[in-house]
């Protein structure tokens, strides 16, 4: 947001002293640096402290550590997809139509960002967890939900729902329906439509929420922590892995927890990088979008 | 944008059916659940556990780590935005790309690498406890944490804001006289607070629930440094399923009513930005 073109103003007026550039300039360099900077730089660094050969054995020599990765690696993709599906159908839903209760369904959709994640896991405990019901007629029917992956997903799903969805509204409701009204004109049919005109229109929206999505997803962290139990090589995720590394006793804990800690930075890193490279695909778009930026930069 | 007829074009059945369905099955069933949970205690019991001493504390905690955490978000944000928008200065692009950081890296990350900078033997826990500033295992760790977590939030809102600024306000300002203090504080100052609000608003409603960072920066006693989600936790952990369903209810009735500020304050700014 700060390459806009800078506004055009007469220097001598409305320039800040230079004493107060240096002094801000110096305190944003020191604020980032030390909240941001300093913190990437040393997940790093405490990762590979022990050289690349410690490294790479912590990501493969521990099993737990593998299965935490499988899982993940199966969990989010997963969960986007439930959120891909979702985002569209909510998308396609509100930036086309006016019904009746449709801002009590934008609403909703924001759910996730006001709900601590320990609640969410909580909610999925009590509908599917032990005495409950739900939980228990699934159960003898064979099904595990809590304790088990499909809780693990259904919590991610929960947490990151409202990532696709939201970046999909304001950019749909910025391209507007006329040239998905032609073709319905023209005699396309509804998938023909969607494939053909809604699907280009909105891909890098799409892409866009998808990424942020799986970035949240991957990372998940109190909402699993509640519905996975903790089962050591069955239901630990990688965030899950890292805090037990954390906690281990001995020298060899926290190198481990590190090294495993790097690989879901290296994410958010890949995700901020891809971030940087949408972004001004998407301004061409949605430009005149103007009412939602604020919220969407503030929970994207 | 204008609604389209229904007939117009196909699909909005099918997509208000599965957006009904999804939305049912992954909120308003496990909302009712919760809700059916909690009322499973009696109002005495249902009272006891929603404010036990123990869950006062953990209120208390909660509330002011956000608190005060989303208090230093706005100067932090504040000065980060201004320099972001106002200057050039080497590396500024870096720094932008940076603010986002925090919405990206998972909560368990920050946790790990906060808690073990400040320790004893970390980075810059070697030079600020001999100095009696203790982070690991603190109340002040906690708020840090969450300064990282909610640092995004006011740089966010009050960036667009700040450049959309007209330069001739400014202008006027000072050709009338005002000296660049008083133009700052009577001109741009009133126009930044409502973004700031809106970003003070978010950063503390995300400090509220988080639960990542704070466990690894927190020792989570009881009384001391237990926030509202781990005390959630424990009662889980104890399978007191509805005691913790009731605690539960609390913080989302907590978090709605930041969720409805935070809409009215944006509809405010909206009017007056």
């Amino acid at each position: 947001m700060g390459d806009k073109p800078a506004i055009p103003r007469s220097p001598h007026r409305t320039a800040d002293p230079w004493f107060v550039r240096y002094a801000l300039v110096g305190m944003t360099l020191a604020i980032v640096g030390v909240l941001i900077g300093v913190p990437l730089a040393a997940v790093f660094s405490y990762a590979f402290a022990n050289g690349l050969g410690a490294y790479w054995g912590n990501l493969v020599n521990n099993a737990d550590t593998r299965h935490a990765i499988f899982l993940t690696m199966v969990v989010a993709p997963v969960a986007v997809a439930l959120n891909v599906v979702f985002g569209i159908a909510a998308a396609w839903v509100i930036a086309r139509f006016r019904f009746p209760g449709r801002s009590i369904l934008t609403t909703l959709i924001d759910l996730p960002f006001s709900v601590s994640p320990v609640v969410a896991g909580l909610l999925f405990v009590l509908i599917f967890g032990m005495n409950a019901p739900l939980g228990e007629w699934l159960r003898e029917h064979g099904y595990r939900v809590i304790f088990a992956p499909p809780g693990i997903v259904l919590a991610t799903a929960f947490v990151t729902f409202p990532f696709v969805a939201r970046e999909l509204i304001p950019m749909m409701e910025a391209v507007g329906p006329e040239e998905e009204l032609a073709a319905r004109s023209l005699g396309a049919s509804g998938w023909q439509l969607f494939w053909r005109i809604t699907l280009p229109n909105i891909k890098w929206g799409l892409l866009y929420g998808v990424i942020l999505c799986n970035a949240r997803a991957m990372g998940e962290f109190g909402a699993v922590y509640v519905v996975s139990g903790r089962i050591g090589g069955q239901t630990d995720t990688i965030p899950i892995q890292v805090q037990k590394l954390f906690d281990t006793p001995g020298p060899n804990g926290l190198p481990a927890a590190f090294a495993l800690a790097s690989v879901l930075t290296l994410l958010a890193l890949v995700t901020l990088i891809a971030k940087v490279l949408i972004e001004p695909k998407l301004r061409g778009v949605d430009a005149d979008a103007a009412v939602m930026p604020i919220r969407e930069e503030a929970t994207g | 944008m204008q609604g389209v007829s229904r007939r117009a074009l196909p699909g909005f059945g099918l997509g208000l059916g599965y957006t009904i369905f999804y939305l049912s099955i992954l909120v308003l069933l496990p909302l009712a659940a919760c809700a059916w949970k909690a009322a499973s205690l009696g109002p005495r019991e249902f009272l006891a556990a929603v404010w036990s001493e123990r869950a006062q504390a953990a209120y208390t905690l909660t509330f002011s780590v956000a608190a005060m955490a989303a208090v230093a978000n706005v100067f932090l944000g504040l000065i980060v935005a201004w320099s972001l928008v106002r200057y050039s200065f080497p590396g500024k692009r870096l720094v932008d790309a940076l603010v986002d950081v925090p919405l990206a890296l998972p909560t368990a990350v920050a946790g790990l690498v906060y808690a073990t900078l400040y320790m004893n033997n970390g980075w810059l826990g070697q030079f600020l406890v001999p100095l009696g500033i203790a982070a690991a295992y603190t109340k002040l760790g906690i708020v840090l944490v969450l300064i990282f977590t909610g640092f995004p939030f006011v740089v966010r809102t009050v960036q667009p804001v700040l450049a959309d600024l007209d330069a001739e306000v400014e202008e006027a300002a000072s050709v009338l006289g005002a000296s660049r203090w008083q133009t700052f504080r009577r001109v741009l100052l009133p126009t930044l607070i409502p973004p700031a609000i809106t970003g003070f608003a978010l950063a503390f409603a995300r400090g509220l629930g988080e639960y990542g960072s704070v466990i690894f920066i927190s020792s989570n006693m009881p009384f001391q440094t237990e926030i509202a989600p781990v005390l959630i936790v424990s009662r889980l952990e104890e399978f007191a399923y509805a005691e913790a369903a009731a605690i539960a209810v609390a913080l989302l009735a907590i978090s709605f009513a930041v969720l409805a500020l935070i809409n009215v304050l944006e509809r405010w700014s909206q009017r007056h930005g």
